[in-house]
Formats: C-alpha cells, structure tokens, sequence
C-alpha cells in the first residue's frame, strides 16, 4: 500500500487543564483535498498549528513522507514541503504584495546576506528568476493588479489571495487552508472553490483545510475528518462523513 | 489603499534622484566662495558630523525600522568603534583607513553577541536592556584597569590624518570626502541587502515573526545578525567620528548621544534611507541652532534672561512630529504622492 503524505498519529496537546486535542489520528494522501471540520473549539486549528510547529504536542507523532514533523525546527518545515495559511490573515503589511510572495520564496533561494549587500551576479541572477515565479503565482491568484500595493491597505478578501500566493511561492507538497472562506461572500467562495481545485490539479499540491463552510468542505473534499471537543468523531468521504450520527449530533444536539 | 510605487517609482526615479543628491554632496566642498571668509572649514566640519551620524543612524534604521527590534544603546556601538579606530591608531601605528573595517568587525561581533539576550526581550523591555548599555559603556571606558589603552576619563588624543599630496585638498575637504565615501558605500550595501532577500526576510520579521517563521526564515539568526549589522554600521561611524574630531573621550558617548540617534531616525523618517541622511542633518543642525534661536529671541524681545536652548529644541521636535507624524521624509512622500497621482489621473 501507498504511504501516506501526511500520518498525524495520537496527536495531544494540553493547554493547562484543557484538553485541546486528545490522541488525534488521521491521514491525508497525496493528490487529496481533505477537510477538518469540527465546532468552534474542537481544536482544529490547534491541530494546524502543532503541524507548523507554532505548538508541541505533549503526545504522538506527525509523519510528513516519513519525516518526523516535530523533530524539524519550525523554520524548516517549509523546506519539508508543508505550506499554510492563517485564520486570520497573516501578511507582511509594511510590504508590497510582490514582496510578500517573494518572502514566500525565502527557502527556494538561497543568497547569503553578504553576497546581497554587494548585489553579486548571482544574487541578481536569483532575484531575477525569484521575481518570475512570483509574477506566475501573482497571475495564477488574478493579483497582478495589486502587485507593488501595500498589502496593510487591502480588502480582505484580497489579502486572502495574495497569502494564499505565498503559501504556493515555497512549492508545498501540502497547503494547510486555515479557514479559507472565513469573511467571504457567496460569489467570493465560488471563486474560491475553484482555486483550490486549481491549486491541486494545476499545482499538484494536496490540501488540508479546516473550514467552517459546510458546503465548500463537502463539495470540494475527497475526504472529511470530523473532529469535537479534541477528538476525532468520523472519518470518511464526505457523503458517509454527513450521514454519520455522531456527527449530527455534534453538530445538530441530540434530540430531546 | 495606497499604491506605494507608481510608474516614476518603478523606472527608477529614485534611484536618479539619489545618485543626483550624492553627486550635489561630492560638489560642496567647492563652495568656499559662497560661504563668509574663513568659515569653511566650519561648515566643513558640520558636514562631516551630519554624514556621521547619518550613518549611525543608518545602522539604527536598519534595527528599528527594518526589523521592528528597539535599541536605546546605540552609543554602546559608536563609542566602540571610535575607541577601536582611536586604539589602533594610537598604539598600534595603523593608517586611519584600515581601522574602518576592524571596528565595523568588533562591533559586529558585539552587536551580534548582545542580539542573543535581546531574542528573549521585545518592546520596552528590550529599550530597558539597551538602555544599560548606553549607560554601561562610558563607565567602563573609564575603568581605571584598561586606562592604559583608553586613557581613562580624558580620553585618548590623536593626529588628524592629512590629505595625501596628490589630491590637492585641504585638510577638512579631504575628510569631508572621507566620510562621504564611506557614507556612500554604507548606504548602497544596507538598499541592495534590503531589495534582495535578507532584507526582506528583516522587513516580514518586523511585520509578523510568526508567518515569517513559517516562510522558512530562521526568526532568531536573522535577529541575532540584523542587530549585529546594525551595530557594526554605527561602529563605522563611531571610528570615523574618532578619525575626524581627532579625540575620544568616554563623555562624548553617553545616553544623551544613543537619544540623539534615535531623535534623528524618527525626525528622518523610520524605515526611510533618505530619512537618516536627513534626520543626521537635522541634529546637528537643530544642536546648533538651538542657541541661535535663544539668542535671536533674547536680543529682538529684549528678553532679560535666556530662552533655554533645550526648550527650544523640545518645541522644535514636538511641532515637527505634530506636523510630520511619519517623519520628514514621511512628509515629502505624501507630498509628492499626492502630486503625481493626481497628475496621472489625467489622460
């Protein structure tokens, strides 16, 4: 059988007394997009962020292609091939949206400071090429015309676009989607949904995604992982994923 | 929404601009004829000391404004590198030039050194940390121990290196073009390291250590080493400052000096190449003509007593901040950003 791309092995993590997540297990293979769902709470996000080393967990294991994620220092998970995006929009305002995804590429290049404060032939020759992938990716997310805008001064949904660019800049084998259609509008999701199918079809980039958008998360995934109050309740497609009763009543109550 | 560049911006406008100022800064030298008789040098003089701390600052700028760390001890790195160029010169024999490099190294290394104890500190705690250096530094140069090299509290005096024969310049010309040069050579390594991709790593730290983190960009190297790069530019200035006064002396070198600094960057512009040039020549000139104001005041109200030159100056800083919030260089860009954006409108 296959190996998987990513193996989250009996996941916990603790805040205090609070149980955040609790012996989580799932897998994504690659080519997948795969949803996390869970109510607010559920520690979906808390699991993103042990998976981009912002959190240890106090127990488990992470496997990405074998390599143990919590053994790589935060810095070089990048290197490993995982990208991600945040709930909450983090960009580098103070920048323009070209040099955001330039930073994007940081681990892709790999000039030393030095060799740039003297603009050696083959710190230009690198920026040169830098620059070009990061026009495509800037074309790929409809931004060329924001490139050389500040990113502090954009609509949220455009900043949404332009880290999403920067995510992509590294050339991840795996996109963590931190609440993607979080503050879109209708139409805004539509277009969305069809980025994210392009990120993995044109890109060939597998995708994990927490989302609290139910119908983005069923239409777009192949597979669902329900999680509520730190533990994984289902595990599915999402049509199996919809029908089970544990999550109904999750998200619906029990009957009375 | 603001577009930071447009078309003139982006064709290099700025990059012509500079290249004209500097070639106006080379030129000055040759203005003896405008000037009162036998005050050249003096202003000659106050070049020099504008394009110093213009460097200092420069360093400063690169902590503060390109990687969002704080440093009220600047002062720390410039007596440094003035105590280093003035040690080298005086016991060690060595040509003024060559001392330019081992203070940038010393410092440096210093910088780098002190960068590790600032990664656990942000924000106010780290200007406290900083600030003990600036108030540290003076007290050991005094340090009887090590007076036999820094000469204690009087400070060590040197020979102000003369212009070779060949160049035909007096003697303050000759060092006005020295810190011109090094000026020149400072300010183009610190824009090409910021265009390429270690300044950009700097700039996404200070606008969000954590994405910047899961870019791939090593957070606490980057830190460790902006804020030695920073210290060994301010160390340049210090040597040069050593080199061009002739003297150093612990006094010269306190808290007051890393504020001046610090008053100069955010009078420049914060985050602005321009701006240190303009906030170095801003303190200088704002020192001097501080007392010229109080006199001024004094003799046409017919004051009996003195206006305190320092009021003045507090006066001068609150109206240019309350005017200028984002510096003097912030001013002339929203000037100038209004002016061409209205003329591009027009078809």
């Amino acid at each position: 059988m296959r190996e998987p791309l990513l193996d989250v092995r009996g996941v916990a993590v603790r805040f205090g007394g609070v149980v955040a997540l609790d012996a989580v297990s799932f897998d994504v293979y690659q080519g997948q997009i795969a949803g996390l769902i869970g109510p607010n709470g559920a520690g979906k996000t808390t699991l993103f962020n042990c998976l981009s080393r912002l959190y240890q967990p106090h127990d488990g294991e992470i496997l990405f292609e074998g390599t143990s994620v919590l053994a790589t220092p935060r810095h070089r998970i990048a290197r490993l091939g995982i990208g991600r995006t945040f709930q909450n929009v983090a960009l580098f305002d103070r920048m323009t949206v070209l040099e955001n995804v330039l930073v994007g590429l940081h681990g892709e290049t790999s000039s030393s400071l030095f060799a740039g404060a003297l603009r050696l032939p083959s710190v230009r020759r690198e920026q040169a090429a830098a620059k070009e992938r990061a026009a495509e990716l800037i074309d790929f997310m409809d931004l060329r015309p924001f490139a050389n805008w500040l990113a502090g001064g954009l609509p949220f949904p455009i900043r949404k676009r332009v880290e999403l660019a920067r995510a992509l800049a590294a050339r991840p084998k795996l996109l963590l989607l931190d609440e993607p259609a979080a503050g879109l509008n209708h139409d805004e999701v539509h277009v969305l949904e069809g980025q994210i199918r392009r990120v993995r079809d044109e890109q060939g980039v597998t995708v994990l995604l927490v989302e609290h958008h139910m119908s983005l998360v069923m239409s777009v995934s192949d597979k669902v992982v329900v999680v509520n109050f730190g533990r994984k309740i289902a595990e599915g497609t999402p049509d199996e994923v919809r029908r089970d009763p544990e999550v109904i009543k999750a998200y619906l109550g029990t009957a009375a | 929404m603001a577009a930071v560049t447009n078309s003139w911006a982006t064709k290099g406008g700025p990059g012509v601009v500079a290249i004209a100022f500097w070639a106006l800064l080379a030129l000055l030298p040759f203005g003896e004829r405008f000037v009162a008789e036998g005050s050249f040098d003096y202003y000659l003089f106050m070049g020099q000391a504008m394009l110093i701390n213009a460097i200092a600052i420069l360093g400063l700028n690169l902590l503060i404004g390109f990687n969002g760390q704080i440093s009220l001890g600047h002062s720390a790195f410039f007596a440094v590198g003035a105590y280093t160029a003035a040690i080298l010169m005086n016991f060690a024999g060595w040509p003024y030039w060559a001392t330019l490099p081992i203070a940038a190294i010393v410092c440096f290394v210093a910088g780098y050194l002190f960068g590790f104890p600032a990664l656990k500190l942000e924000g106010h705690y780290l200007a406290l940390a900083t600030f003990t250096l600036a108030i540290a530094v003076p007290q050991l140069l005094k340090y009887k121990p090590i007076g036999k090299w820094t000469g204690g509290v009087g400070g060590l005096l040197l020979d102000k290196p003369e212009a070779p024969e060949w160049t035909g310049l007096g003697q303050d010309q000759f060092l006005y073009y020295l810190c011109l040069i090094v000026s020149i050579l400072s300010f183009w390594a610190v824009r090409n390291l910021l265009r390429g991709r270690g300044g950009r790593a700097m700039m996404a730290i200070r606008d969000h250590a954590m994405a910047a983190g899961t870019m791939g960009i090593d957070t606490a190297r980057y830190k460790t080493v902006t804020f030695g790069i920073s210290a060994g530019i301010t160390g340049i200035s210090g040597a040069l400052s050593a080199i061009t006064v002739a003297f150093v002396a612990p006094d010269s070198f306190t808290l007051q000096l890393a504020v001046s600094f610090l008053v100069g960057l955010v009078v420049g512009g914060i985050a602005s190449l321009p701006g240190c040039l303009i906030g170095g020549a801003f303190i200088v000139l704002i020192q001097n003509s501080s007392q010229s104001i109080s006199d001024w005041m004094k003799s046409t109200f017919s004051l009996r007593y003195d206006v305190p030159a320092w009021a003045i100056y507090g006066v001068l800083l609150i109206a240019l901040m309350y005017f200028m919030p984002r510096g003097i260089m912030g001013g002339i860009e929203a000037v100038f950003q209004r002016l061409t954006t209205r003329r591009e409108r027009q078809p």
